[in-house]
Parts: structure tokens; sequence; C-alpha cells
């Protein structure tokens, strides 16, 4: 069996929760369940482990049959506990396993975060390089499904924050598969940002394509009056923006960043150079958040480029609100082409 | 599909010893078979103990303790050296050369004990105070005062004395040692792990959660809580409304108080948990009852919150003391031989003493080491920008630092 039709059969065991996609094209959901049947096939140190991973598949089904494919001993639901969930990972790690985490929703990592900051983070350091940790946690993250408190958050700047971590976020179907491949191959500790409400939307996905390095940004529509830098679910936003502005005889780039620890910020300063202006937009609170950093590293290596501030469009400083105003909550197609309309005001 | 995928298929469970199904758990339980039983040891709140404070043997139904004369002087040996070793680098940080110092005057018995049970290839997940079990695992001691004298914040390679680094935040370990564990029983050895906390660090819900996930996995780890009666200033009723080793009734698996001035009864208690861990059993809760004799730290000044009475109760059962009145009594040991080893014991300190006071500091580019298996381009401009920032400075003159 080709890696494309164990891919096809993936997608057809999550009819469920998504229409089968044309083939050659998977939702992100099933793009990921492909990543991880394809790393726990390559390398056998490889372990599922969280919270209904196993006979459920996860309560978005990201680990739907891999139990059933792989054993109890390899994918393992785990006890209701995120402290321990990762704090088990970090020991199973050091004694030579690569397990990959699931932590339910984003608002629920917290329990977790000594062990990630505190534990996870700093060993490979305070050891000088005798402990690695090949451990990948996967957080569903951000809003826009109608969800109850602690279930749209955005929390990836506190990790981004911490020194020995990685952060990623994918946009598409084909980046899910390969950057989180490559996440779990790779010898770092990586928090790994996944886009619920991206889980079901479909894109081309090349299972045996060379996976491209996770931490560089990508220039996913080129353009040159303005740069719009997005990650995670807001490039598609970003890229409605840009197709809308293009209807009014604007030309927008737009980059996805991908990676928010390492941030490539030299893809986004070239793009800069030429456009002149900058725009980033998160989920995340715009206050010490993700584009706060790129802004100063871009008014730093670009200032003489820039023909407007750079602007921020993002969450709102105050606790994620109720699921009926989230919309109002979420930057959106209007609140993106608003900024971009300041910027290009100047 | 790769051949990977079927193999691992039809491939039956490597580790479906380790792993039975809940109900079977239950039921294999207990010592039904298997020798010494330990619930049979666990008897109540009184420690076990194999020797009284004035080094008379107690006769146990179930433990044997260590007889061979020879494994009691080495025990006896590495207590010593272990105190001189400790009392130096107290010595050291009121000196200036530390900036703080953990000490474990006081639960060499419970180190020592534990320590001399494992096996090689057992794994060792310490908290910060056991430079007595890490002295039995071959680390030098010159790499545990070069923690506190910030040098580093590590000091050696965990897998080079199957003894992890310390760990400061109280209480996180014992999860790694779990999840070690879990590993050791995937890959089918017979090894085991040991996770070394303290009565305050049993209040941490990191520990209930190592306990909850050791438990339903039936992991090999012992879980070792010396109770040394404070968290720093607040005593260990303070923690919990019933003895410690009672918590592990609630987890299902067994929990026993042993006398942790007693080096035998440790040892024979430690043995018999890692034997029933190594057989696929599960953990074990090991409650070494002692008694920290100085302050949680350096920085610490215990006079304000315990009475002398209190450690004078406590010097009268000093763990050192015993074992030396027990090889007296065996006639294990002669006068040569303790004088023999107090001069190493001095020897050592000189010789810790010189290492730290010659101890060159770290380069400060050793801040961008290690952070990455795999690189990070921050990291790497950060890297960059600081050495061309020093390379900016006039070199210094040849100063006499």
């Amino acid at each position: 069996m080709t890696a494309t039709a164990t891919a096809a059969t993936t997608a057809t065991a999550t009819t469920a929760t998504a229409p089968a996609a044309p083939a050659g094209e998977l939702t992100l959901a099933a793009a990921l369940n492909a990543a991880l049947r394809r790393s726990l096939e390559d390398d056998p140190k490889v372990l599922v482990m969280g919270e209904d991973v196993g006979t459920l598949g996860g309560v978005f089904r990201i680990t739907d049959g891999l139990q059933k494919d792989f054993g109890e001993t390899r994918v393992f639901d785990t006890p209701l506990a995120e402290s321990g969930i990762v704090g088990t990972a970090i020991g199973l790690a050091m004694r030579g396993y690569r397990p990959v985490v699931e932590i339910q929703f984003d608002g629920f990592v917290f329990p977790a975060f000594d062990q990630i900051v505190t534990q996870l983070a700093k060993m490979r350091f305070r050891s000088h390089g005798t402990v690695t940790l090949p451990v990948v946690i996967r957080i569903p993250y951000g809003g826009g499904i109608g969800a109850v408190e602690h279930h749209s958050e955005s929390p990836e700047a506190y990790f981004a924050h911490t020194g020995g971590l990685k952060v990623l976020s994918p946009a598409t179907p084909a980046d899910a598969y390969g950057m989180l491949r490559q996440a779990i191959a790779g010898p770092d500790p990586v928090i790994f940002f996944e886009p619920k409400r991206r889980y079901w939307d479909k894109g081309p996905v090349d299972l045996d394509a060379p996976p491209a390095s996770p931490y560089q940004a990508r220039v996913v529509r080129p353009g040159t009056d303005l740069t719009l830098a997005a990650y995670g679910p807001m490039v598609a936003v970003c890229l409605a923006a840009a197709q809308a502005a293009a209807e009014e005889g604007r030309s927008l780039e737009v980059i996805d960043l991908r990676s928010l620890s390492p941030l490539d910020t030299g893809t986004v300063a070239e793009s800069v150079v030429r456009t002149g202006r900058l725009v980033v937009a998160h989920e995340a609170p715009s206050f010490f958040g993700p584009g706060a950093e790129l802004a100063s590293a871009v008014q730093e290596s670009c200032f003489y480029s820039l023909q407007a501030p750079v602007l921020r469009v993002g969450g709102f400083h105050a606790p994620y609100p109720p699921a009926r105003v989230e919309h109002e909550y979420l930057p959106g197609l209007d609140r993106v082409l608003d900024a971009v309309d300041r910027a290009l005001a100047h | 599909m790769p051949a990977t995928t079927a193999r691992q298929r039809t491939a039956p469970r490597p580790n479906g010893r380790r792993h039975p199904a809940p109900a079977a758990a239950a039921a294999a339980d207990e010592d039904a078979t298997a020798a010494p039983p330990l619930t049979a040891v666990t008897a109540g709140r009184e420690p076990l103990q194999l020797l009284t404070p004035d080094g008379k043997p107690v006769p146990h139904p179930h433990l044997t303790p260590e007889r061979d004369p020879a494994a009691l002087r080495r025990m006896y040996r590495d207590m010593v050296l272990t105190r001189a070793f400790d009392a130096e680098a107290t010595a050291l940080q009121r000196q200036g050369e530390l900036g703080l110092w953990t000490p474990l005057a006081g639960q060499e018995a419970a180190q020592i004990g534990s320590a001399h049970a494992l096996r090689p290839d057992d794994f060792v997940f310490p908290s910060y105070r056991e430079h007595g079990v890490a002295w039995c695992r071959g680390v030098d001691p010159v790499s545990l005062v070069s923690i506190f004298r910030g040098v580093t914040h590590g000091g050696w390679d965990p897998a080079a004395h199957n003894f992890h680094l310390y760990t400061l935040v109280v209480g996180a370990h014992p999860l790694h040692a779990t999840g070690y564990a879990m590993g050791v029983a995937r890959d089918g050895a017979d090894s085991a792990v040991i996770a070394y906390f303290g009565d305050g660090a049993s209040s941490q819900g990191d520990v209930a959660e190592a306990f909850t996930f050791a438990a339903v996995n039936q992991a090999p780890v012992v879980f070792f809580c010396q109770n040394n009666q404070w968290a720093i200033s607040v005593p260990a009723e303070r923690q919990s409304r019933v003895p410690l080793y009672q918590r592990a009734q609630g987890y299902g698996f067994p929990g026993v108080r042993v006398d942790g001035n007693d080096v035998l009864a440790v040892q024979a208690v430690t043995r018999a948990a890692l034997e029933r861990a190594r057989s696929g059993r599960g953990p074990v809760l090991i409650e070494a009852f002692t008694y920290r004799m100085g302050a949680h730290t350096t920085s610490d000044d215990p006079t304000r919150y315990r009475m002398q009475a209190e450690l004078a109760e406590w010097q009268a059962k000093d763990p050192v003391q015993r074992l030396r009145r027990h090889l007296e009594r065996l006639d294990a040991a002669d006068a040569a031989f303790f004088t023999a080893t107090e001069e190493d014991g001095r020897e050592l300190a000189r010789s810790v003493r010189t290492a730290v006071r010659t101890m060159p500091d770290p380069e400060p580019s050793v801040m961008f080491e290690h952070i990455h298996a795999a690189g990070h381009r921050q990291v790497d401009a950060e890297r960059a920008w600081f050495a061309a920032y020093q390379d900016g400075f006039a070199p210094e003159e040849d100063e006499d630092r």
C-alpha cells in the first residue's frame, strides 16, 4: 500500500466529522492524523499520549485509529492530569522515547505550564546537552468554533517567550502534515499549535514530499503595496483580505510565519523592504503578543524602508469572551482591512 | 504499507507483563507469592527498625539486614565521608565560596541505606539534598558544589551515573521518574527507578499525579520520601493529616514507614521495594522517618522555628553513631578502621575545598550553549551580537583576578 493510499484510508476514517476530500486533498485534521501515523511507522520510539487519544481517537479525532493499528503501548490514554502527562513524557524522553503529547484544549495547558517552562524547556541547557528531550506537545488552539470558556484561547506567546522551546503553528493541511512530522523527528521540544477552526479545511497534501524546514516563513501570496504577516488560523483570513483588497486595486503580500520560535524575521524584512508597510495579525491578544515582537524586529531592520507605522491586528487585552460575541473579539476580514487602510493612508 | 506497520500490528505487546488490565492489576496486586511481603512489613505508624539507636539488632519476620562485615563497613565509610563533605560544603558557603548549600546532616542513613539497595542499572531522580546518594552513584562531590557556587545548573552527565540532575522545583521530578519507569517497562528491562523527595514535596500536585500515573501503569518506580520533619520552617503536620506512608493506600500500592536513621532498615526496605518494582508489581512509597539536623539551606535559621530539645532528641538517634555502635558490637571494625575513615573524610573535605577555591568561572558564552540541539535563529543572533559587543571593548590589562 502506498503512503497516499494510507492517507486516503485515514481520510475515509474521519468522514464522521468531515466529508471525504478529493483525491490528493486532505482536511487539516486528516493531515495531522497522517503525520502521526507516518511518524509512528518511521520510528518505533514515537509514542502518542494524552487524554482520550486511544479508543476515542481524541476529541477532535486527530488520533483516530492509531491505537487500533499501533497498540496500547504506543498510543495510550493517560490519567486526566496535564502536568502528569507532560512530566511523564519528559521521563519517557529521557529513556529514549519520542512522546507526542496531546493537550485537549488550549486553556487546559496551564496545569502543565510548570513542567513545560521549568523542566522541558530548560533540561538540555542545564544538562550541558547531555539530556535532550524530543517531546512534541500538540495543542488545538484559537477561537471561532462557538466553544465554552477555556476552549478558544491563543496562549502561544507564553511559550515563544520561553528560551528552550520551539513554537510552531501550521496554517494548511500540507504544512500540518510536514511540520508535525518534522517536529516529531527533530531533537528539540516543540509546542505545536493546531488551528482548531481550520481542522476541517481541505487542501492538497503530498505525503511523500521531502518536508521543508518548519522554521522558515513563507510568502503565500506575492504583492507590492503592503505585507500582511500571520500564522495559524489567521493566514486564511489574511489571504481573504488580500483578495478583497485586490478587487479594490491594492496588492498585498501575505506571509505565513509558520514558526513563532524561532521567528523568521528575515523573510518578513525582505518583504517589507519591497512593500514599505507591515500589518501583523493574530488571534492572540496584541498586548505583549507575537505581533509586538515582529513589529519591533522589522522597525529595527527596515526603519528607512517603512512608509507607515507597523500595525497590529489581534485579540483584545481581555479574557476570551463568551462565544456569542467571539466574532467581535476575533480579528476578522474587516479588522484586517481596516488596519491595511490605515497603513496605506500614510 | 511499510513493513514496520504490519510488524507492529501483529507483534505481541512486549511489556504485557507490566501492563495488566486494571482488574488483573488489582487482583494480582498483593504479595501472595513473593517474598518479602511488603504489606506484612508495613505494620503501622511505628517506623520499621532493624537497629536500635544504640546499635542492637531488632529481629524482623520478613526482612534480613545486611550482615556482611565488609558491606557494613562500606556503608559506614560512605556515611562518614558524606557527612564530612557536607560539613565542608557548609563551611565553604560561610566563607563565601558557595552561594548556597543544602545540608544533609542527619539524613545519612536514609540516603546511604537506600543507595546501597540500588543496582548500577537502576535510575535515580534526586531532589537537591541527595548528596549521599550522589556520592554512592559516583558523582564527584565537586560537581555537586559547582551548582551551589553558581558555575553550572547541572554538573554531571546523568547517563554516566544513572543519577539525574538535581531538581530544585520541589516535587517536579517524581513525574520524570514515573515516565522513565514507564519507558523501562516498555523496554522490557528489569531495572527500577527511584525518586527522592521530602515531606514538603508530598503536598505538591505533581507528586500526587506521579502516584496516579505510576499506579495505573504499574510502573517500576519506588517513591522514597525522606520525612525530615521540616519543610524549611513548616512542620510535617502542616503537610498531611495522615502519616505520609498511608497516602499510598489510596493510590493502590504499598506504603512503608521506616526508621530513616537506621541504615540497615532503610536498605532492607528499599531493596524489597525495588525488587517488587522490578518484578512488575508496580510502585511502592517508602517514608523514611528522619530528621534534618541542620538548616534547610545555609540561608535558613532553624533556631527561629524549632526547639533545641527536639534537635537533642534526634541527635541521640544519630544515624552514623548507630551504625558505628553496631559495627563495634559485631566486632566488625577495629579502631584503626574508624581512625582511617575519619581521616578519609578529612582528606575528601580538603580536596573539595581545594577544587572549589580554584574552580574557574565559566565563559559568559555558556549562556547560549546547549539550549537547542538543532539551533535557533534568535539564539544564534544574540550569541553573535554578544560576541561582537564583547569584542568591542579594549583588551583588559592582565589583572590578577
